[in-house]
Parts: C-alpha cells; sequence; structure tokens
C-alpha cells in the first residue's frame, strides 16, 4: 500500500494550520483566513485521495498507521480508516471549510478564531481517525476545548453560560467513559479499539471483567457517549450550546461533533458490550424514541431559530441511535426462527445500519446548512433570530429562499433530497426490527415536516414585515458557502450509491454478527 | 420509434428538464422558460402516445424495466419503470392536459412578476406526476407521490406574499402527509414481508400470484389478512392525496393557488393519484376477496369512504359561494365516485371516470379561470352575473364541462363514466348504502352545477368587475374548446356497447359490447335523478335569477341552520383545529416544557445540590478547623505582643542588662568558689 | 605579683573604662568608642594568657587577635556607616532617640 502516512496528514494538517496561525501573531486577517481555509479544505483533499484509494470490498480498516508510543503501557499509536470513519473524514472536509467560509465576515480575533476551530478540525479527524483509546480519547477531550472558547468568546449574550454548560456536562460524561476505560485497561491490558473489539466477540473481556464489572463499565462508556451524541435525556445542554454559539461553530457543532458521539457508539459501544447492549435495548430504544418524537415537538414550541434547528437535531441524530438500538435488540420481540425470517431480520439490520450511517452524513449536510441560514438571517437583522421577526423574505430574497427552502425539504426528508434515502432505510430497518418504534417514530417525521413549514410560513411567506424589509440576497460569498453543499443534497438524493457503495460491505459484516 | 419500458423514464425526463432550465434561467427569460416546459410537454404527449401504442399490442402484458437504485447488504434497492394500458392511458391524459393547461397559463399568468418560476414548477410538478405514473417500484411511485406534493405545496402557495395562500399550502402538505404516513407505513411493512417493492419483477413482484397470495394467507393477530392492513394503510395516503373524508379540508383552501394550477394538480392530475394509485395496486387491494372469514375487506373501506366522500362533497358544494370552492367540492365528490368504483371492484370504472373527470373538471377551472381572469380576479358568485353575452366562447365550453360533469345523458362523457360507476354499485353485493349515496350525490352535483352556470352566467352583472368583462385571449380560449371538445368525445371510448377502454385496460384483446339494454333500469332512474337535480336547479335559481350581489340565497332563506352548516363546510376546519392542531400544539409546549422544567428542573436541582455540599463542607471548615487555629494563631500573637514590650529600643538599656548580667554572671563564678 | 596578673588587671581597668564610657556617653560615636575599648580589653588577655600560657611556641593568641582587631574594624566601619545614616535621616546621633526599633 501507500507509503505515504496519510491518516496522519489528515489529522495533523489541520493542527499544522493552527501552529503556523500560532506562531504568526503579526498575520493579517485576510491571509490568516485564507490559511485556515486552506489548511481545512486538506482534509477534503486527503478524504478524497483516501477514497480514491479505498477498497469499498475489504472491511478491515485500511491505511493502517500502527507504531509503539508508550512501550511501558502498551499504548500504540495507531490510526485506521473504515467505510463509516471515511464517510466522517469527507463529511469533516464538506462541513469544516463552509464553516470557516461563515466566519469569513467575522472581524474581532479572527487569527484566535481561525486557530481555535482548525485546533476543533483536527481533533474531530482524530476521533474518527484513532484506533487506540489512548489518543482516541485525548482527541475526544481536546475537541472540547477550542469548542468551549469558540462558544464562550464569539457567541451571543447568553454564550458563557451555555459553554460553561456544555464543557461540564461533556467533562462529566468523559469522566465515566475515562473511568470505565481504566478498569477495561485494567482487566485486559489493551487499549486498542480492534484488539478490544475482538476479545468482546471472543468472551474474554467479559470474562475478564467479571459479570458485575463489564455492566458498570458498560454504563460509563454509555454515559460519555450519550451525553455527547447527545441521547434523551442527557440533551439538555444542546439547545443553549448551539444557539449561542457563533455560526460557523454551530455548524461544526450539529455536523460533526454531534457525529462523533453517534461514532462512537457504533465504534466503541456495539462492539465492545454487544451483550449489553442488547440487554439494555428494550431501555435504549425508548430513550431513542423520545428524542425522536420529543425533540421534534419541543422544536415546534421553540421561537427562536437556532434553538428550533438544535431540537431537529436532537430528533435526527437519534434516528441513527433508534437504527442502531434496534439492530443490536435483534429484533429479539419478534421471536422468529426460521430460515426465511432470519434472512429478512438480517436485511432489515443491513437497512438499519446502512441508514444510520447516511443519516449521519446527510444530518451533517442539511443541519449545518440550516445553521447558516439561521445565522444569514440573524445577520441581517441586528442578531434577531425569532420566528416572529420575520416575514415575506421570500419576496426580497427569492435565491436566498429557494437555497434555505431546498436545505429544509433535505431535514424534512424529502425524497429526491438527500435526507429521505438514510431515514427510509433506517424506518424499513426498525419496522422489520421493532415495528411499534417505527410507528412511534413516524410521529416525528409528521412533526418535523410541521415545525419547518411553520418556520417556512412564518419567515419566508406572508407580507414583507420585520427583518424582511430590504432583506438582501444572498451574495457571492453566501453562495460559495451554502452552493456546495446543497448540489450535494441532490447529487445524494438522486444516487445514494455513491456513499451507500463504500459503507455496504461493511455494513453486510455488521449485520451478520 | 418504438417506445417501450427502458425508454419510459425519457417521459418524466423532459418536463423535468425543462424545470430545470425554468429554474436556471434568469427573472427575464420569460419565453424560455415557457416555451421550454411547452415543448416538454408536447414531446412527453408524443412519447406518451408512442408508448399507447407499443402498451395497447399486447394489452394484458406489464412490460417492465428494472434497476438497481444502489446496494444494500446483499442484494440492492431496486426501481423499475412500468408500461401497460393504464400507465400508458394515464400519461396520454396528463401530458395532453398538462400541455393545454400550460398553454392556458401563458395567457393567465401573463401579468405575473415570477412568470418564469410558475413554469418551472408547473414543469417539476408534470416530472414527477409522470414519474408517479411510469413508477413499476411502490418506492419510485411513493418518491414521486412526494415530489409532486412538493410541487403541489410551492404552486399552492405561489402567491406567497398572501398570508392564506401560504396558510392554504401549509394546511395542504401537513394534511397529505398526515395519509402520507401511512402509506409509508404501508410501504415498510410490504417492504419487511417481501423484502422488494417492485410491482412487476418476473413473478417476485409484490402485484404478482406468488406474493398476493402469501400475504392473503397470512392472518395477523387482529384477523385482518395482512394484505388487507397494507392495503388500508397504502389508502391512507390515497385519502391524503385525493382528498377523501376525513382528510379532505385541504383541498378547497388549496384554490388559493392560481387557477391553472387548481385545474392541473388539484382537478384533473395530483388528485386523482390517490384513484390511480389504488388501481394500480388493485391485486393487492383485493388479495383478501378470496377470504371470507376476515373481518373487514380492504375494498369495502375503500367503498364507504368513497360513497361518504361522494356524498358529503356534493352536499356541502351545494352552500359555496366562491366558483373555485364549488368546483373543489365537486372535484372532491368526485374523487368520492372513482373511490367507489374502486371499492365496488371495478377499478376499470374508475379509471374511466378518472380520465373523463380529468378533462371536464380541467375545462371547468380553465372557465373558471377565464372568468376570473375576465373579472379582475372575482370568484364570489353572488358579485358576477351575466357573463353569458360577453364570454360566448367561455360560456359554451363551461356549460358543456357543466352538462358532463352533471352527467347530462348520452352527449356527454361525465354520463357514460358515471353509469360505469353506478353500474358497478349496484352489481356489488356486499351494501346498497354506497349506490344510493352515490345516486344521492347524481342529483346533488345537477343541482350545485345548474346553481353555479345560473349565477355566474345568467342575470345582470351583479358588480363592476363582472360589468366590464371580455372574452379572454385566444391562448385561453382555444384550449377550453380542445378540451370541450374531449369532454364530448372521450364517453365514446367506453359506452356499454363499446367498452374499448375498460378493455384494454383489462388486458383483453377483443372489445366484447353489451346492450344498451344492460342495466338501462338503473340507467333510467339516473336520467331521472340528473333531470331532478337540474330542474330543481333552474327552479330555484334560474327563474328568479338574483339580483343583487348580497341577496340572500334561497336556500339559506329555506332553511338557514342547514345552508349555515353547508356554507361551513360541516365544521370540519373547526373540528381538526380544535382536536388535532391544539393537541399537537399542546404536545409541543408539553415536550419544550418537559425539556426545560422537568429535564432542566432536574439538572438544576443536581447543580444545587453539588453548590450545597460545597457551602456545608465551607461551613464546616470555617466553623470547626479554622477557628481553632484561629484562635491558638490569636493567643500567640498576644504573648508575643507582651514580650515585645521588653524591646524598648533604647541601646543603653540592653548595655545596662549586658553589663549587669556579665557582674552577675562574674559574682556567680567568684562567689560560687569556682574551681 | 606576676606579669599575668599586671596584664590582666590592666586589660580590667581598660575593660572597665569602656564599660563606663558605653553606659554612660549618649553620643553614639563615644558608645562605640567605649565598645572598642571593651574589644580590645578582651584583645589584651588573649595576648596575655598566650604570652605567659604553656606553649606560646605555636602563636595561636596571636592569630586571635588579628581576626578579632579584622574583625572589629570592620564592625567600626558598618558601625560608623550606620551613624552616618542614622544622622542623615533624623539630624541626632543621640543613642536615646534611636529607639525605632522597640516592641
Amino acid at each position: 500500500m501507500n507509503s505515504l502516512p496519510l491518516l496522519s496528514l489528515l489529522v495533523f494538517a489541520p493542527w499544522a494550520g493552527a501552529l503556523v496561525l500560532a506562531l504568526l501573531p503579526r498575520l493579517s486577517p485576510s491571509a490568516s483566513r485564507g490559511l485556515a481555509l486552506g489548511t481545512s479544505l486538506s482534509t477534503l483533499l486527503f478524504g478524497l485521495i483516501a477514497c480514491s484509494d479505498f477498497n469499498p470490498a475489504a472491511t478491515a480498516y485500511q491505511f493502517v498507521e500502527v507504531h509503539n508510543w508508550i512501550r511501558a503501557l502498551g499504548v500504540h499509536y495507531y490510526l485506521g480508516l473504515d467505510g463509516m470513519s471515511l464517510l466522517l473524514v469527507l463529511l469533516t472536509g464538506l462541513v469544516a471549510p463552509a464553516a470557516l467560509l461563515a466566519s469569513w465576515r467575522l472581524e474581532r480575533d479572527v487569527r484566535l478564531f481561525n486557530l481555535l476551530f482548525l485546533l476543533l478540525q483536527g481533533a474531530a479527524l482524530g476521533v474518527f481517525l484513532a484506533l487506540d483509546f489512548f489518543h482516541w480519547f485525548i482527541f475526544w477531550e481536546l475537541s472540547l476545548v477550542p469548542a468551549f472558547f469558540l462558544i464562550k468568546l464569539w457567541g451571543g449574550p447568553g454564550a458563557p453560560r451555555a459553554a460553561y454548560q456544555f464543557v461540564i456536562y461533556t467533562l462529566a460524561g468523559s469522566a465515566f467513559m475515562l473511568a470505565a476505560f481504566a478498569a477495561i485497561y485494567g482487566a485486559t491490558g489493551s487499549l486498542s479499539f480492534p484488539q478490544l473489539a475482538h476479545a468482546a466477540a471472543g468472551g474474554e473481556l467479559a470474562a475478564a471483567l467479571g459479570p458485575w464489572w463489564i455492566k458498570i463499565v458498560f454504563v460509563g462508556v454509555f454515559l460519555g457517549l450519550a451525553v455527547k451524541v447527545p441521547l434523551f435525556p442527557f440533551h439538555t445542554w444542546l439547545p443553549s450550546a448551539y444557539a449561542e454559539a457563533p455560526t460557523g461553530a454551530s455548524m461544526f457543532l450539529t455536523g460533526i461533533m454531534s457525529k462523533m458521539g453517534v461514532y462512537g457508539f457504533f465504534r466503541l459501544l456495539w462492539p465492545l458490550f454487544p451483550a449489553q447492549l442488547h440487554a439494555a435495548s428494550g431501555v435504549l430504544l425508548w430513550l431513542a424514541l423520545a428524542g425522536v418524537v420529543l425533540g421534534a415537538f419541543a422544536a415546534m414550541a421553540q421561537t427562536d431559530l437556532k434553538r428550533m434547528i438544535a431540537y431537529s437535531s436532537i430528533n435526527h441524530v437519534s434516528y441513527c441511535l433508534l437504527a442502531l438500538f434496534a439492530v443490536a435488540g435483534g429484533g429479539s420481540e419478534l421471536a422468529r426462527d426460521s430460515a426465511a425470517t432470519s434472512a429478512a431480520l438480517t436485511s432489515a439490520k443491513e437497512a438499519a445500519l446502512s441508514g444510520a450511517l447516511l443519516q449521519m452524513f446527510n444530518h451533517g449536510l442539511s443541519a449545518s446548512a440550516l445553521f447558516f441560514c439561521a445565522g444569514i438571517l440573524a445577520s441581517r437583522n441586528n442578531g434577531n433570530r425569532g420566528l416572529a421577526d420575520y416575514g415575506g423574505v421570500r419576496t426580497s430574497a427569492p435565491l436566498f429562499a429557494g437555497l434555505c427552502g431546498l436545505a429544509m425539504f433535505s431535514s424534512i426528508g424529502l425524497p429526491g433530497l438527500n435526507g429521505f434515502v438514510g431515514e427510509f432505510l433506517i424506518f424499513r430497518g426498525v419496522f422489520g426490527l421493532v415495528p411499534y418504534a417505527a410507528a412511534v417514530a413516524c410521529l416525528g417525521l409528521f412533526a418535523t415536516a410541521y415545525f419547518l413549514l411553520t418556520f417556512w410560513q412564518k419567515v419566508f411567506h406572508g407580507p414583507v414585515a420585520g427583518g424582511g424589509k430590504n432583506f438582501a440576497d444572498l451574495d457571492g460569498l453566501e453562495l460559495a458557502t451554502l452552493l456546495p453543499g446543497i448540489v450535494l443534497m441532490f447529487l445524494l438524493g438522486l444516487a445514494p450509491q455513491l456513499l451507500a457503495g463504500l459503507i455496504n460491505p461493511l455494513v453486510t459484516t455488521w449485520a451478520a454478527k | 420509434m418504438i417506445i417501450s419500458a427502458q425508454h419510459l423514464w425519457l417521459i418524466p425526463a423532459l418536463p423535468l428538464l425543462a424545470a430545470g432550465i425554468g429554474a436556471l434561467t434568469p427573472r427575464g427569460g420569460r419565453s424560455l422558460s415557457a416555451g421550454a416546459a411547452i415543448a416538454a410537454m408536447v414531446a412527453a404527449f408524443i412519447l406518451s402516445c408512442l408508448a399507447l401504442r407499443t402498451a395497447l399490442i399486447d394489452p394484458a402484458a406489464h412490460q417492465t424495466f428494472n434497476f438497481a437504485w444502489f446496494d444494500l447488504g446483499h442484494g440492492a434497492v431496486r426501481l423499475g419503470f412500468l408500461l401497460d394500458p393504464l400507465t400508458a392511458f394515464m400519461c396520454v391524459m396528463v401530458t395532453f392536459v398538462g400541455a393545454l393547461i400550460f398553454i392556458f397559463s401563458t395567457g393567465y399568468m401573463k401579468d405575473d412578476a415570477n412568470f418564469k418560476q410558475f413554469f418551472c414548477f408547473l414543469s417539476l410538478f408534470a416530472a414527477a406526476m409522470l414519474g408517479l405514473l411510469v413508477a413499476n417500484s411502490l418506492l419510485l411511485l411513493f418518491i414521486c407521490w412526494e415530489l409532486v406534493g412538493l410541487a403541489s405545496y410551492l404552486l399552492i402557495g405561489f402567491w406567497f406574499h398572501k398570508p392564506s395562500a401560504a396558510a392554504a399550502a401549509k394546511k395542504a402538505f401537513i394534511t397529505t402527509r398526515i395519509g402520507d404516513l401511512g402509506f409509508l407505513f404501508g410501504i415498510l411493512w410490504l417492504y419487511d414481508a417481501r423484502g422488494t417493492l417492485l410491482f412487476f419483477d418476473g413473478g417476485h413482484g409484490v402485484l404478482e400470484a406468488a406474493s398476493l397470495s402469501a400475504m392473503a394467507g397470512t392472518t395477523l393477530s387482529c384477523g385482518l389478512a395482512l394484505s388487507t392492513a397494507i392495503g388500508l394503510l397504502i389508502f391512507c395516503g390515497a385519502v391524503g392525496k385525493s382528498g377523501q373524508f376525513p382528510l379532505h379540508v385541504w383541498l378547497p383552501d388549496a384554490m388559493e393557488g392560481p387557477t391553472p394550477v387548481s385545474a392541473l394538480i388539484h382537478a384533473a392530475t395530483m388528485v386523482a393519484a390517490g384513484v390511480f394509485l389504488i388501481a394500480r395496486v388493485y391485486p393487492l387491494m383485493s388479495a383478501d376477496q378470496v377470504l371470507a372469514s376476515v373481518p373487514v375487506h380492504a375494498l369495502t373501506v375503500v367503498a364507504f369512504i368513497g360513497g361518504i366522500t361522494a356524498l358529503m362533497g356534493a352536499c356541502i358544494a351545494v352552500a359555496q359561494n366562491d366558483i373555485k370552492r364549488v368546483l373543489a367540492f365537486s372535484t372532491v365528490s368526485q374523487l368520492g365516485y372513482m373511490m367507489l368504483a374502486l371499492g365496488v371492484g371495478s377499478w376499470v370504472a374508475a379509471i374511466f371516470h378518472l380520465l373523463t373527470h380529468a378533462f371536464f373538471k380541467a375545462l371547468l377551472f380553465l372557465g373558471a379561470g377565464s372568468v376570473i381572469h375576465a373579472a379582475h380576479h372575482e370568484q364570489d358568485m353572488r358579485s358576477l352575473g351575466g357573463l353569458r353575452g360577453p364570454m360566448k366562447t367561455t360560456f359554451a365550453t363551461f356549460a358543456i364541462g357543466m352538462m358532463a360533469l352533471a352527467g347530462v345523458p348520452f352527449l356527454f362523457s361525465g354520463f357514460w363514466s358515471k353509469e360505469a360507476i353506478l353500474h358497478a354499485a349496484l352489481e356489488w353485493d356486499v351494501s346498497i348504502l354506497p349506490l344510493i349515496m352515490g345516486l344521492a350525490a347524481v342529483v346533488l352535483t345537477a343541482f350545485y352545477m345548474t346553481r353555479l352556470v345560473a349565477e355566474v352566467f345568467f342575470g345582470k352583472a351583479r358588480s363592476h368587475a363582472a360589468e366590464h368583462a371580455h372574452e379572454s385571449p385566444a391562448t385561453m380560449t382555444i384550449p377550453l374548446v380542445i378540451l370541450a371538445a374531449c369532454a364530448i368525445a372521450l364517453g365514446f371510448l367506453g359506452t356499454p356497447a363499446f367498452p374499448w377502454l375498460q378493455a384494454k385496460l383489462l388486458g383483453e384483446a377483443e372489445v366484447h359490447g353489451h346492450s344498451l339494454l344492460v342495466g338501462a333500469g338503473l340507467m333510467g332512474l339516473s336520467i331521472v335523478l340528473v333531470a331532478l337535480g337540474l330542474g330543481a336547479g333552474w327552479a330555484i335559481y334560474g327563474r328568479k335569477l338574483r339580483q343583487s350581489a348580497t341577496a340572500k340565497d334561497p336556500l339559506e332563506t329555506a332553511s338557514p341552520p342547514l345552508f349555515a352548516a353547508l356554507a361551513a363546510r360541516l365544521g370540519f376546519d373547526e373540528l381538526y383545529a380544535a382536536t388535532v392542531g391544539r393537541a399537537n400544539l399542546a404536545f409541543g409546549a408539553l415536550s419544550a416544557g418537559f425539556d426545560r422544567y422537568v429535564l432542566g428542573g432536574t439538572i438544576s436541582f443536581l447543580t444545587r445540590f453539588a453548590h450545597f455540599t460545597g457551602v456545608v463542607s465551607l461551613e464546616n471548615d470555617e466553623s470547626g478547623l479554622n477557628a481553632g487555629f484561629n484562635a491558638t494563631s490569636e493567643k500567640l500573637r498576644g504573648a508575643g505582643q507582651s514580650y515585645s514590650k521588653a524591646q524598648t529600643g533604647d541601646a543603653h538599656g540592653y548595655l545596662r542588662v549586658l553589663a549587669l548580667a556579665f557582674v552577675v554572671l562574674v559574682l556567680l563564678v567568684v562567689l560560687g568558689g569556682g574551681r | 605579683m606576676s606579669p599575668l596578673h599586671i596584664c590582666l588587671l590592666f586589660s580590667s581597668a581598660l575593660f572597665c573604662i569602656g564599660l563606663v564610657g558605653a553606659l554612660a556617653r549618649s553620643n553614639t560615636i563615644l558608645v562605640l568608642l567605649g565598645i572598642e575599648l571593651m574589644l580590645n580589653a578582651a584583645n589584651i588577655n588573649f595576648i596575655a594568657f598566650w604570652r605567659y600560657g604553656p606553649n606560646h611556641a605555636d602563636g595561636t593568641g596571636i592569630i586571635f587577635v588579628l581576626f578579632s582587631i579584622a574583625v572589629a574594624a570592620a564592625e567600626a566601619a558598618v558601625g560608623l556607616a550606620l551613624v552616618i545614616a542614622i544622622y542623615r535621616h533624623r539630624q541626632t546621633i543621640r543613642l536615646q532617640e534611636a529607639n525605632t526599633l522597640k516592641g
């Protein structure tokens, strides 16, 4: 294979950019913007290189880099990539530059903002590519620091409080996870994910930890991940953090950071604790359903645009977890056993898992686009983001209305746009495994359509009023930020094979487990 | 040129291309946008005719072309195109009516600022509608189904600066989405049960015998057959889209859109998609007919919903004053007829009525559009009147449409298609109620159409706008004339004597005519009923013409409460707003409140608790440990202070003490004896 | 009366003169002078005990005294410098008035 350490480049290129920014204190704002955007785009470039060399048929990790790091502890520097990581790396490569473009007009401490942003991007990539808990956790925690400052320093009036809440909450979750992994390390002496997953599959992990400890450890890891996603009822930090963060940071938080949690569920919790997840799936399924339904309905009652989109984010990422929990539960409630129906169960699992992975990508695109649109609205109206502050924006800004509408319909899950494929597959899979869950989740679909159309009607339609007066249409920069995402929404809606081809073999092996 | 199933994608692709052109042309590109849309429709019409020719070569065959959309697990999600007479007839109708309405729109929308956007949306609609028709996969059908919903949303809200239009658009989307959730659920169930969503797939499709018998043979715990449950869920989608009771409330509001939109989407094509859907999955819907002991057959539900809708729509239409709303409720009623036909087992009669209805209802809407255009957007028929004189072409064509809708015997297409439905209802052995509801609706339809024509075209003009009305331009009247011709001619495709259309739809190569005397009794009854309706309408509204816009309706004087109830559309909107709407909002507020107060409260309780623990431990430190330490320190300090008094700062004093001490020391040494 | 006794009586007298001077005078310089006298009395004792002691060959007394004188010189320099500093600060060198360090 390729001798170039592609994955290291991928992870450390943004950090290198951040270092350059840190070392050049006198850099002009425009130069630092350009530098940051360039380094941020490197992720997309390396991601596409990885994509072209990627062999979708192989389900093992590819481009693996393993080096001894701390011999005494048996810690390795271990990077690797599979279809799921690749998907998220590509998503990062799309969302992060868009978020930087969205922050292009920021005037205050431009260099510091870009520096922190690149740090955040690098940390997120590290989370998606690291395969050893030691540096995985470092990346995981390091992502908090720049996020905290991005929210606190550039956010809205309630930002300091929201930032503290966000960090304290996430740190508390991470502490449980760290303790859990300390226990795992104590019992097995290994921190490498593939090794641990192998041990878990063979039952050695459970044997090493003992029947009680493994449950406690499971809960610890679960808490750390559930806060990050967030899974109901650990989501209370999210609306204010997303709402108060500056536009670019909101885009990254919803597009990438929420995926870090979901990724953790797929990479850590499920492979390491399949039996525990299976046992807990009944309860967890209801939590995910609560996220789907209550998230959507709570969004309906919001009057602040960004809070509304934040709640819809809870709703959308809960679909991913719903699918995972349904698969982990394995359709046990149906108590089917004949060969024909077990094939049906497998195909339902395949659908649910593919749907969840596609949904991660699609939600990243559509939610960050929606946050950007909310940011545009707020930026043209002195930062007001109330639903009632606008009216008839479509009259004065038809282009903006059209593109925002596309992002909205993608979020609703309109067929022909990207959101539909993921949601349809999730529903198809969940229906095959746990029919009642699919029925309850339908309520979420309905409510999503309801509140997004209400938003659209109030802000864009009707007579011109409030912030809709003299509303300038998109300029070149804003168009450049929004358009790639919109084009992808169409493309992936019509040809989902582009993504499905990358993950399908992986998903097939997962479903066969 | 032979069009077979693998070329079918061209039919929706052409309007889609036109929509793309429309979207990308600058605002000024009016003629390009409209020209592309019309050209694409005409081309699609020609292709559809060629496809019909192919389909009629062997009407019983289902030509399919299936392909993988994307990989999923060991298999793939597959979509496909299907060519059979049903698809082909529908495509021809949609492209033909569509092209005429597009042409009409160039006149009707001439002064609109968003002219090119209008054609872009219309083309998008046409693409989605045609995609729906050619789909050989329930999934592809659902995708297009949602897209026609989107186009409908965009076009109802086309005059989005009007709050009522924006609200109507949202209402339409949300109401149909309620039905669509049921539809989606049916699709999921079907997919889960059969592992495919293709209709025909060389014996493996869901509409083929193996699949049907398996689904009819599976009994659920509630006693229903699997096929019944899935069929009813799919029917939910049709209820939403086709404005059936109880989800009909969006359709009248959809009249907020421009009139060509009402004609194309909310009369001729999209709302009929539900009927098409049920006709398409008819084998699935009727799979449970072989079972005797099930609690209910899927088609029975369809028949009753259709009958109720037909009667209810006709009743409400009697008391409406807005031309377009009368026509909207008549659409609801006619769609109910079609559902009734499906339910009683004659899907060909439903499709026959669908096709004839598409033409005469498009004609009526375009005629109404012509009137509205001439009367400067005055839609209230109490303020119109007397248009017979100035608008001769419009009047003549509208009258033809009205007679087709009312079912005036022999000459008009609506008569034959309605007869077919009533005949099927008569032969249905489950219940006679649908037939009675259908017959009652016949009287009412004739009655309210007479009322409409009398109020709009007869008497004297009752407003300034109506007085100055002129005939519309040729771009608008020519489509009217063509549609009027079709509204007459189309009926002869399916008369009992020569039921060519029915035979082709059913896949029979030969056409076996029946004598007109078959079911002559029923036909006679319905002719009498039509005459009764027309006569009553003329007696009430025609003989004593309305004198002023504010005069009371004769029916209102006769029975105010009944009229008020009908005029208020039987209160469905209020009922839904008070129940579903309110529950929805309440649940929303509840969720947000739960989030804020219960979860937020728990979090803040935990925070307070942590804070409290901090305060307690601080207090303990302060009063216990620190106090002891402070007291000790204080005593030490006091002692130091008193000792420091000895430090006088007087060097002589120190020296004196030193000397004294020295002397004492020496004395001690000396006196102590030293050594 | 041996020479050692004479030396001791002399040094005692010198010491007493120095002590009385240091205690009685209020001028700080004179007090310092008195202290120097006392110091020198001690030096004489060193020399005397060395000269009339048992082993006067190894010169320990001389060494002690040389050290002592050097230290006394340094001490006098520091002392006089302090006196000058105090004078500059307070325009007086009366020892009774320099009592700021009292407790």
